[in-house]
């Protein structure tokens, strides 16, 4: 846990950011101190009162939850005051070659944001209530689409959703064939066996194109629905009893990745 | 009664005042008459609307035919806005701008009605006063853009395209789409709101003439002023003011009903019961202490850190931190309102474990429910009570919205089905906590701030306490209206933020919450031993116009009182600030063990702790009891079983929850291990086992064992065999049953009534005598009486003897854990225990109508069977683990091989029986026992250690590749021996028969 100190590299700093109604924040801040990183949980008041702290922070992790009660449609209160106040201090850190990961509330929060998928300020993809108009915890298998700092292409994980909105949507055809040619498209529900399309319940919420995460275009931003963070651990996997969970969990795959690239780009 | 609360005024926007109106009032209207927007938001032509689809089959479901239906989000908006500000709110805040269209104070194009058909709007809105999350968060998320938005409300208005007319139409939705206790129901469009005055009042000192009351005069004014007080209660506080020489405040008087409520107080429970039965003749001073306490005092466990003296019991985690649990029962107000019934249940009981010891996070949340069975018709239901389906959707919705919002994971429950739970559906809501050792105890200390902290005040839930103790009826719904109150979770979980971080800074010396009877019983709790001296005048209200009693005793939801000694008080409230959780110091406490309450300068209660808590007058009741059930049904000679396991599984009571499960986050927290359902097939998991410290892989069991079928036979062995089954299904999973605890729960009738109370003694009973067999001490408790409901013809339904036993244990090392699904072909099955001829109460019995005599016997050798299989799946030795309960044996079978990929074969005539029967061997409920896949290559260490034991075993089976359960059973016949099968069926087939019995989707 304390290799970043003890091979005195320069501390990752990690912000987790909290609002009412986050709840996911200490096992996601958990999955990247693991990997050696210095976490500060902040609550977005505190946040607002003193943005310069991103000025230090080489990633921002928005965590699941349902911030301020999300009865607005979710992530609407807290993208909304992030669009107002924090964007600009994001996207510097993001330019320096930091990171933002967004996981399902999170992800919610960064398309209300406009920081995803980064097409400038005005929204253009939404996640919708899913098909069923009901909330669903269940797991899913993902296919990594695309190469990033989090992810390379062809990687299979397993991990639970958990959401009520997370029906990915786009605005039109066009903002898909971008997403598409970008390689933003980061992560896809598949069925267990990997394959292409995943009929419900392997795509579980009736998102467009099953798309379960996509990224900005410089692939430092990710949102996605699914929750990593709850398959960190050997006991955690559905496949744990049976034996034939593999040996390190496949949810701590993004976290070691981003935790690589920026020990890279800032160690 | 809906139609009367609504006030409409047109046109959209208030108009200027009127100059008729007197100088006086227009100074009032026109700080109230600021304009009113409307927004409508719309999803843009074209796109699914998953929410009108739900609406479409909910009005099926009351036989409504529609060929669409989509929602309108509504939007009122009051303040001083430019109507560029009103399109800001609509364009960044209110609308989504990929998939919705809105329009500001005009209506959104609908789509035209098909030819033979019209379009019906309906409007759905919460009763001012009424909490609206949605609402709120509105005005909060304006107000941060820098909108002058003072108030917002909400509503949705529902395009239904049908023939149906228009009354048709407005009752399906008042049936489906709103609840006219917390909502209005209308017709058409609503084009504005009228936001309701403020009202002020003068807060006075009022007295109620007692002293010269008598008889039939005191029990008048207790049912005026709704306190549910005895006349002999009501003879004694007369009396305590007679000695005064004085007459009591209503807010005294409101104080006492509320400390001596049964909810509060349990008297019947704690009280003196004489009971007669064929035992002969006995005699309780205090039944509960007698009983239930007396088991847990006896057995004396050093790992029980805290047992019945606060808001939870305490046990040993890992010698640094204890877990909590309690379970509460939230079944009068769910049968009201389930949303909002089942949502303050739960949101209440986690406030039960944040108000344990100086404060404990929530770790998980557990829900049992009871109601009436889903497939009755809606003729068939009783005038007054909610279809079954209708509860039941609401009361998960609740339960889910306030669990899930809260990250609390909901890891285990259990849901029952039976006619008796028609007027009172069960709604038990239970919730564990961590707490470090140094914050078990607390008290309060002379000198500390009473400090308020969490959400505002408002007239919600007036006399909860003492509702539950009154008799459901008819016209309950419209009378009882003021009891039922709606959560806001998101207030909760900021209180939750706040109130773990003050506790680590050591700023609490006492903190508890605010359930029922509100300030009143949480401040007389506190202060007890010292005394407290509280103002009123300084709590932040919902609105204007409280009577000093309302405060006092407001049952407003996601409130906790803390003790904080003055030099802390800056640094709380500093905390509080940071995160947006209203806090004021309410008073402080005494010494002078007397309860002052205030309203500013006025005095508006002074009561004597002593009397306030040790003054309700003990009675003796009066208990009878005789065993129920039917003579035993004769056995049919039967060759075949493979329709009664299908029938079995396709019960909803046996039937898989999923539809349920699945709304609950049971990951949240990262802590899963053993998750509700298991297996690649997701079959039913026996108990839940969670992690909740991260990184440690030391975790925690819950279970619960409720079967309200054998206490309708006799209560004794019903809690006998619910406390086994709680065990063992947290053994099946791995659990130590030497350190299991377990709490209970009662709902009962009225127990007024000497046979009521003669079945609820003989639980109690039970509960002692099977927590000192197994060893187990209970470390909590609840009830709820009075569980019943006349209907307009005057039938009382009473619910049946409803024991919920939960069971938390510790386990060491959740690698160490096991799950029901087979894991490999070929390794032996195991079937352990003896099964005898004990169909009374079972499900066997029930799908042919009978109830029967033979209820289950837990037997003196259940611990060593626990305790033995406890050890084998400890050491590894286990593949699967399951627990033959609701449907025997033939059940447990089916559910362990169709939750997997592969199937298995038992012979029956091996297991160890006291019958030859071979459907009373596949369908008898007999306790203490389990069925085993063990590892191959374990099987001869497996033999010996039970053989040791001396637990009675049978490997009997084996796990095929083939996916198919195949029983069989094997005769003498002319000294041959001659085998044949007895269930002989394709895993698949059972599959969908169990996954398919609780269809709670379609109609439509």
């Amino acid at each position: 846990m304390a290799t970043a100190t003890r091979t005195r590299k320069a501390t990752i700093r990690i912000v987790v950011l909290r609002a009412p109604g986050t709840n996911c924040d200490e096992e996601t801040g958990y999955a990247f101190e693991r990997q050696g990183a210095q976490i500060q949980h902040l609550h977005v008041n505190a946040l607002l009162k003193k943005p310069t702290v991103l000025g230090r922070a080489h990633g921002l992790i928005l965590p699941g939850g349902f911030s301020y009660g999300d009865d607005l449609g979710a992530g609407t209160v807290l993208g909304t005051t992030l669009r107002h106040k924090l964007r600009d201090s994001v996207l510097k850190m993001v330019d320096r070659g930091g990171i933002v990961l967004g996981i399902c509330n999170g992800f919610q929060i960064l398309v209300k944001t406009g920081l995803l998928p980064g097409f400038g300020e005005e929204q253009s993809v939404a996640l919708a209530s899913n098909v069923q108009n009901r909330y669903e915890d269940r797991w899913v298998t993902l296919r990594a689409d695309a190469t990033n700092v989090f992810f390379k292409e062809g990687d299979i994980i397993r991990c639970p959703i958990a959401h009520a909105e997370g029906r990915f949507l786009v605005a039109d055809n066009g903002v898909k064939k971008q997403l598409e040619s970008n390689g933003q498209i980061a992560l896809r529900y598949v069925t267990v066996d990997g394959e292409s399309p995943a009929p419900y319940p392997f795509n579980p919420n009736g998102s467009t194109d099953d798309i379960a995460g996509i990224t900005d275009p410089t692939g430092r931003i990710l949102g996605l629905m699914p929750h990593p963070e709850r398959n960190q651990f050997p006991w955690q996997d559905t496949r744990f009893h049976a034996g034939t969970a593999p040996r390190t969990p496949e949810g701590l795959l993004p976290f070691k990745n981003a935790m690589s690239h920026l020990k890279k780009t800032f160690g | 009664m809906a139609q009367e609360a609504i006030i409409w005024p047109m046109p959209s926007t208030a108009t200027a005042p009127d100059p008729s109106t007197p100088a006086a009032s227009r100074r009032r209207s026109r700080k109230t008459a600021r304009p009113v927007y409307r927004v409508e938001v719309g999803l843009k032509p074209g796109l699914l609307d998953p929410a009108g689809a739900e609406a479409r089959s909910d009005l099926a479901e009351v036989g409504l035919k529609t060929t669409d239906v989509r929602v309108l989000r509504v939007f009122y908006l009051r303040g001083h806005l430019a109507p560029s500000d009103v399109e800001t709110a609509a364009r960044e805040v209110l609308a989504d701008p990929v998939q919705e269209v809105f329009a500001v104070r005009e209506d959104i194009d609908i789509k035209p009605a098909r030819k033979n058909e019209r379009v019906r709007l309906v409007t759905v809105h919460r009763k001012s006063g009424v909490t609206n999350p949605e609402a709120e968060s509105a005005r909060t998320a304006l107000q941060g853009i820098g909108l002058a938005v003072d108030d917002v409300q909400s509503a949705r208005t529902y395009i239904i395209y049908t023939r149906a007319s228009k009354a048709d139409v407005l009752e399906a939705a008042r049936k489906t789409l709103g609840n006219d206790v917390i909502e209005d129901v209308v017709a058409g469009r609503v084009r504005s709101y009228a936001f309701p005055r403020p009202v002020r009042r003068r807060i006075k000192r009022r007295t109620v003439n007692i002293r010269k009351l008598k008889g039939k005069a005191l029990v008048k004014l207790s049912f005026q002023m709704g306190l549910s007080l005895t006349k002999l209660e009501m003879e004694t506080i007369r009396d305590h003011y007679v000695m005064l020489e004085r007459e009591p405040t209503d807010v005294e008087l409101e104080t006492i009903a509320q400390t001596w409520s049964e909810h509060c107080k349990h008297k019947t429970l704690a009280g003196a019961v004489a009971i007669e039965d064929e035992a002969g003749t006995r005699k309780y001073k205090n039944l509960l202490k007698e009983t239930v306490f007396a088991a847990t005092k006896k057995l004396n466990k050093p790992w029980c850190w805290s047992v019945f003296k606060d808001n939870a019991g305490v046990i040993d985690f890992d010698g640094k931190d204890g877990v909590c649990m309690k379970v509460e029962t939230h079944n009068h107000p769910s049968a009201i309102e389930p949303y909002g019934g089942a949502g303050t249940g739960i949101g209440g009981v986690i406030r039960d474990i944040l108000g344990t010891g100086k404060g404990a996070k929530p770790v998980a949340n557990t829900d049992i429910f009871c109601f009436g069975p889903p497939d009755m018709t809606h003729d068939e239901v009783p005038k007054g009570c909610m279809h079954p389906r209708r509860l039941m959707k609401g009361v998960v919705a609740g339960v889910r919205d306030y669990g899930n919002r809260m990250g609390i994971p909901t890891v285990n429950g259990a849901i029952l089905f039976d006619r008796g739970y028609v007027g009172n559906p069960v709604v038990y809501a239970g919730c564990v906590g961590t707490i470090p050792k140094r914050d078990v105890n607390k008290r309060a200390r002379p000198g500390d701030y009473v400090v308020a902290f969490g959400g505002k005040t408002g007239r919600d839930g007036i006399h909860g306490a003492t509702f539950p103790s009154a008799e459901l009826h008819a016209e309950s719904e419209t009378v009882s209206s003021g009891a039922v109150q709606i959560g806001d979770p998101i207030t909760e979980k900021k209180v939750l933020d706040v109130l773990l971080q003050a506790r680590d800074m050591r700023l609490f010396t006492a903190v508890t919450d605010c359930g029922a009877g509100g300030f009143s019983s949480a401040v007389g709790e506190m202060g007890e031993e010292t005394g407290a001296d509280v103002d009123l005048a300084g709590a932040p209200l919902k609105y204007e116009g409280l009577d000093a009693f309302e405060i006092w005793i407001s049952e407003a939801q996601e409130r906790m009182v803390a003790a904080i000694p003055p030099k802390a008080w800056q640094r709380f409230k500093r905390l509080c600030d940071a995160e947006d959780v209203e806090a004021f110091v309410l008073g402080k406490f005494t010494n002078d063990k007397r309860l002052k309450v205030r309203h500013g300068k006025t005095l508006v209660a002074d009561l004597d702790m002593r009397f306030l808590h040790h003054g309700l007058p003990k009675i003796t009741r009066e208990a009878t009891f005789e065993r129920g059930g039917t003579r035993e049904p004769k056995k049919k000679a039967k060759k075949r079983f493979d329709t009664d396991v299908v029938a079995l599984l396709s019960m909803p009571q046996i039937g898989s929850k999923e539809w349920v499960i699945r709304q609950y986050d049971h990951e949240v927290q990262a802590g899963a291990v053993v998750r509700p359902l298991t297996g690649p097939n997701h079959g039913p998991a026996d108990a839940a086992v969670i992690a909740p410290k991260l990184g440690s892989a030391r975790g925690i069991v819950l279970s619960n064992g409720i079967n309200p079928a054998y206490g309708e036979i006799d209560p004794y062995h019903m809690a006998m065999a619910a406390i086994d089954e709680a065990m063992r299904n947290a053994v099946a999973v791995g659990a130590d049953p030497n350190r299991v605890a377990v709490l209970d729960n009662f709902t009962w009738g009225n127990c007024n009534r000497p046979s009521t109370l003669g079945a609820i003694v003989r639980a109690c009973e039970g509960c002692h005598d099977g927590a000192m067999l197994f060893k187990t001490p209970f470390i909590s408790g609840k009830d709820s009486l009075n569980n019943e409901f006349r209907t307009e013809d005057g039938e009382l339904i009473s619910v049946p003897p409803t024991l919920l036993i939960s069971a938390i244990g510790v386990i060491a090392n959740v690698r160490k854990t096991c799950t029901s699904d087979l894991k490999k072909a070929g390794n032996p099955i195991y079937v352990i225990g003896e099964t005898h001829d004990e169909l009374g109460g079972s499900h066997w019995y029930r799908l042919r109508g009978k109830v029967g005599q033979n209820v289950p016997v837990v037997r003196k050798t259940a611990p060593k069977t626990m305790k033995a299989v406890s050890a084998l799946v400890r050491k590894g030795w286990v593949r699967a683990a399951h627990d033959p309960s609701e449907g025997g044996l033939a059940v447990a079978l089916a559910e362990m091989a169709f939750a997997s990929d592969l199937g298995l074969t038992l012979d029956i005539s091996r297991i160890k029986a006291t019958t030859k029967d071979p459907a009373t061997r596949l369908f008898s409920e007999s306790a203490s026992r389990f069925v085993l896949e063990v590892d191959k290559t374990r099987a001869k260490d497996v033999d010996a250690a039970l053989k040791k034991a001396g637990v009675p075993f049978a490997r009997a089976g084996r796990v095929t590749k083939e996916p198919m359960l195949v029983v069989q059973y094997k005769t003498r016949v002319k000294g041959k021996t001659v085998t044949s099968d007895v269930i002989r069926s394709k895993t698949a087939k059972l599959r969908e028969a169990w996954q398919t019995a609780l269809q709670m989707d379609g109609g439509a």
